[in-house]
């Protein structure tokens, strides 16, 4: 099972990928930039994903909604941001490629002439109402944000969220948005991947026709973090909510770093569906949660593992986590049963095959390749990236369960009803969110 | 700024059909390249067909039958699942129940077979029922603090009153305390009867296997003809509103959720390829009027749509978007002033209907690219009754509409006389500034 992929570069620095697959009458255009909210500064967070809603709003020749003429195409669209990447795509008719191309190339090398304040003051409005309706006005939806606060120490740049803060959103300049452009946004940063129904002949050919003219920009900025020594906190948000929620953070692995696939596979074995220690413990044995998930969150300058768990009516998150604690010593000590890996494996292997159903979109295969060669310099690691989770043995879950969520650092943060402090866990002292 | 040019041409998928004995009809599409298939049991009996006093008993049953079948117990079921891969869900609709798994081809009969179990063979153990009971009950304590659930539960409950349409398919907790495994079971009995139900294979497989495949899980599930089979009442297409405007308090609150619609038509009207277009103009894609208007040109929300939900009754037609809280007021009179004027004022363009059919037909190939997009397509022909040459006719009936027709589709079919506003939303802040919308006082209910 691979994705296969050829990968040229142009003078500018532009990685360009393609991949054949003539299943559906389809191209989809994928193009990542190496660069999100972990480029941002301390009082300047949110920038990377507010730069992102201007990619859409024109640019010099095409001075409107970049919408209109994909839509009219019958194109479907979409960028996303997140602490170390940005990606836009496009899935189009095959007649339409051609136009997808023209525009992505129009705003990489012509953004700026046609970036204005009334623009940017509009989808700064836009992005301040879409803070409030996804983490402000949403049940626990500044959990996470109190958790990353204090996993990573003020200067790092996992410490925020990528939505930012609301009020370094308002003090973002346009003349700052202009510098991030200038800084990130050129073809040296980035990696254009086209997949679906067109011959790579013509995919190089239009990929130089409509990129080889934008000039290279500056080198790549290196971040890199401060080091420091994790802590353990404990924290408490009130919130308008009717069930108290735990969640449990440690530091792990790095992507792709050695220990990444196993601490994956923890995940999947304590949180993920009925069979999960985790669910059969606390939401199917003893009933003392509604609901519980685990996941390792793996990020290319750091990873972290969490697990969340509601509270049933009448239960503390003190006794979740006792459980919580018993269920990780458990598999660290006893190792997971055979069947049970190869359970989670299973499960691992046929996702690697779902994973090749579609050529665009959020994780299509366009997607996919653009991961890989912007993370890893290698597109082709698809089938490698699987045999990482196949080899994975019960010793090595058992040991990555000790060496990262046994770990001193851990850090908690208890969501409990406004006014219900003290269903929070034992001194637990308030987070402050901004 | 190259122009589009021809698309490649594209085959839609066949569908082969058959029946058991049973009375279970088998359709199938043969597609793709990947070892992977998806197979859609569908079964009409939906949230409308919850009986009186028991909302959300078609969801209860359909939560139930993974909770032990056949020879497995409830995590028994869940490690089987597992063990093949399986991406499984139960989705309770308002007029079908769609259950759905997506296996490697070499799990396939065995997917077919654990189908087979939950759909005929369903233990409903009482001990499973009272925990499952517990979790519903969670989960609508916790939904609502979610003001976009609050927003369609107080929505629906205003514009169709009893009628089963007014309430969504996790129904309310006071009938959840009420129901029983009697209820469960006997739902299940009226409702899961193989002549009631369409299973749907996808994948790289010749009609005589599906066939096959499927007699060898499904023959076994009997008929039970003395039953009586669940039935949706029937429905006053004008609605039941008693209010105009519904206000549910949420103090503090940053933004306010916003439901505004009325009861439209169902999946059978002959206006529908035209209401899909007319939709389009109006808010159902990014560079709709809606969209363009409250988001791109006031930056009042992070977006705005609206859409017809066409049923097998007549379903809503509704405007949505959360807000600004200041901007409250004049976020709706913005959404209704553009349905309004879509009616009248600015008709929709030829430039506008030139958008909406191309991204309907152009973009029509996008739906067929996955086994689970083809098996979930499939399915609503067989919800809907529609012809096997749906398809392949859908792309020539939207590039045949005329502007005159979608226009006059529009306009008979939008009532802003009928419109229901729900607002979830700061009260004290939001209310004062209610006034300009001449719509009365905001009635004030408690989330539901």
């Amino acid at each position: 099972m691979e994705m296969r992929c050829e990968r040229r570069v142009l003078d500018n620095g532009l990685s360009v990928l393609v991949h054949e697959d003539h299943g559906c009458p389809l191209v989809a255009v994928n193009l990542w930039y190496h660069v999100g909210s972990k480029n941002e500064q301390p009082g300047r967070t949110g920038l990377a994903h507010l730069f992102e809603h201007l990619m859409f709003e024109g640019s010099a020749h095409h001075d409107s909604s970049y919408f209109q003429p994909l839509q009219a195409a019958g194109a479907v669209l979409n960028g996303s941001t997140n602490a170390d990447r940005t990606n836009y795509w496009e899935v189009v008719p095959t007649g339409a490629v051609e136009l997808a191309l023209w525009l992505e190339s129009d705003r990489m090398g012509y953004l700026l002439p046609a970036l204005t304040d009334a623009k940017f003051t509009n989808q700064r409005d836009v992005v301040l109402n879409e803070r409030r309706q996804n983490y402000e006005n949403r049940p626990y939806g500044r959990a996470t944000m109190a958790m990353l606060a204090a996993l990573y120490p003020p200067a790092h740049p996992y410490h925020w969220l990528t939505i930012g803060s609301a009020d370094d959103l308002r003090a973002t300049t346009l003349d700052e948005v202009k510098a991030f452009f200038a800084r990130h946004y050129h073809p040296g940063n980035a990696s254009l991947a086209i997949a679906g129904a067109i011959e790579p002949a013509r995919a190089f050919a239009l990929a130089e026709q409509y990129f080889g003219e934008i000039p290279a920009g500056p080198s790549r900025q290196v971040v890199t973090p401060p080091s420091f020594s994790p802590g353990s906190s404990r924290l408490v948000l009130e919130d308008r909510v009717e069930l108290p929620r735990l969640y449990l953070a440690w530091h792990g692995p790095r992507m792709f770093a050695p220990g990444d696939a196993e601490v994956d596979l923890v995940a999947d074995l304590l949180g993920n569906g009925k069979t999960s220690r985790l669910y059969k413990t606390l939401v199917y044995q003893r009933r003392v949660a509604t609901e519980v998930a685990a996941f390792q969150q793996s990020r290319e300058l750091a990873g972290f593992f969490q697990i969340v768990a509601t509270a049933a009516p009448g239960h503390t998150l003190d006794e979740l986590e006792a459980v919580i604690v018993e269920e990780v010593a458990r598999l660290a000590d006893e190792w997971p049963t055979p069947e049970e890996l190869a359970r989670v494996t299973a499960q691992a292997e046929a996702q690697f095959v779902y994973r090749l159903q579609t050529v665009g979109g959020f994780g299509g295969k366009s997607d996919q390749l653009n991961a890989y060669n912007i993370f890893l310099g290698d597109p082709a690691f698809f089938e490698r990236d699987l045999a990482r989770y196949l080899a994975v043995t019960p010793a090595e879950v058992a040991a990555a369960t000790a060496q990262y969520l046994q770990s001193a650092g851990r850090v908690s943060v208890s969501v409990v009803p406004a006014g219900r402090l003290s269903l929070a866990l034992a001194d637990s002292e308030p987070a402050v969110v901004h | 700024m190259p122009a589009a040019t021809a698309d490649a041409p594209f085959d839609f998928p066949t569908i082969h059909k058959s029946q058991l004995g049973n009375g279970l009809a088998v359709w199938s599409v043969q597609h793709g390249d990947l070892p992977v298939a998806t197979m859609v049991l569908l079964v009409r009996a939906g949230s409308s067909t919850d009986p009186a006093g028991r909302p959300g008993l078609a969801s209860l049953t359909g939560d139930m039958l993974d909770e032990g079948a056949g020879d497995r117990g409830a995590l028994e079921v869940h490690d089987a699942l597992a063990r093949i891969g399986a991406q499984f869900d139960t989705e309770v609709g308002s007029d079908a129940t769609f259950l759905t798994l997506t296996t490697l081809t070499k799990f396939r009969q065995h997917g077919l077979a654990l189908l087979a179990d939950m759909v005929a063979r369903p233990r409903f153990d009482a001990g499973e029922f009272e925990r499952v009971r517990h979790l519903r009950a969670n989960r609508l304590r916790q939904l609502r603090d979610v003001p976009s659930a609050t927003a369609d539960r107080a929505f629906a409950t205003a514009v169709y009153g009893d009628h089963p349409y007014g309430h969504l398919a996790i129904g309310t907790m006071a009938a959840l305390e009420h129901m029983t495994l009697d209820d469960v079971r006997d739902f299940h009995r009226r409702a899961y009867q193989p002549a009631n139900a369409v299973l749907i294979v996808v994948g790289d497989l010749s009609h005589d296997q599906a066939r096959v495949e499927a007699a060898a899980s499904f023959a076994t599930w009997a008929a039970e003809p003395s039953a009586g089979l669940v039935a949706a009442p029937g429905i006053d297409a004008t609605g039941h509103a008693a209010h105009r405007l519904l206000l549910v308090d949420r103090p503090g609150a940053a933004q306010s959720e916003l439901r505004i619609g009325h009861v439209a038509v169902s999946r059978r009207t002959p206006d529908y390829h035209a209401l899909v277009v007319a939709n389009l103009v109006l808010g159902g894609q990014f560079v709709s009027r809606l969209n363009m208007n409250l988001r791109e040109h006031k930056g009042y929300t992070y977006g705005a749509r609206s859409w017809f939900e066409f049923r097998l009754g007549p379903g809503p037609f509704q405007m949505s978007a959360s807000v600004q809280t200041e901007v409250t007021a004049q976020a709706i009179f913005e959404a209704v002033g553009e349905m309004v004027s879509l009616r009248g004022a600015r008709p929709i363009t030829a430039s506008e209907l030139e958008t909406a059919r191309a991204t309907l037909t152009k973009g029509y190939p996008r739906n067929f690219e996955t086994a689970d997009q083809i098996a979930r397509s499939v399915a609503q022909l067989a919800l809907y009754e529609l012809p096997d040459e749906y398809f392949a006719t859908f792309v020539p009936r939207i590039a045949a509409l005329q502007l005159g027709t979608v226009q006059d589709a529009a306009t008979r079919n939008l009532h802003p006389e009928r419109l229901v506003t729900v607002i979830v939303g700061d009260a004290d802040r939001v209310d004062p500034s209610l006034g300009v919308l001449d719509l009365g006082p905001a009635f004030r209910i408690a989330a539901p």
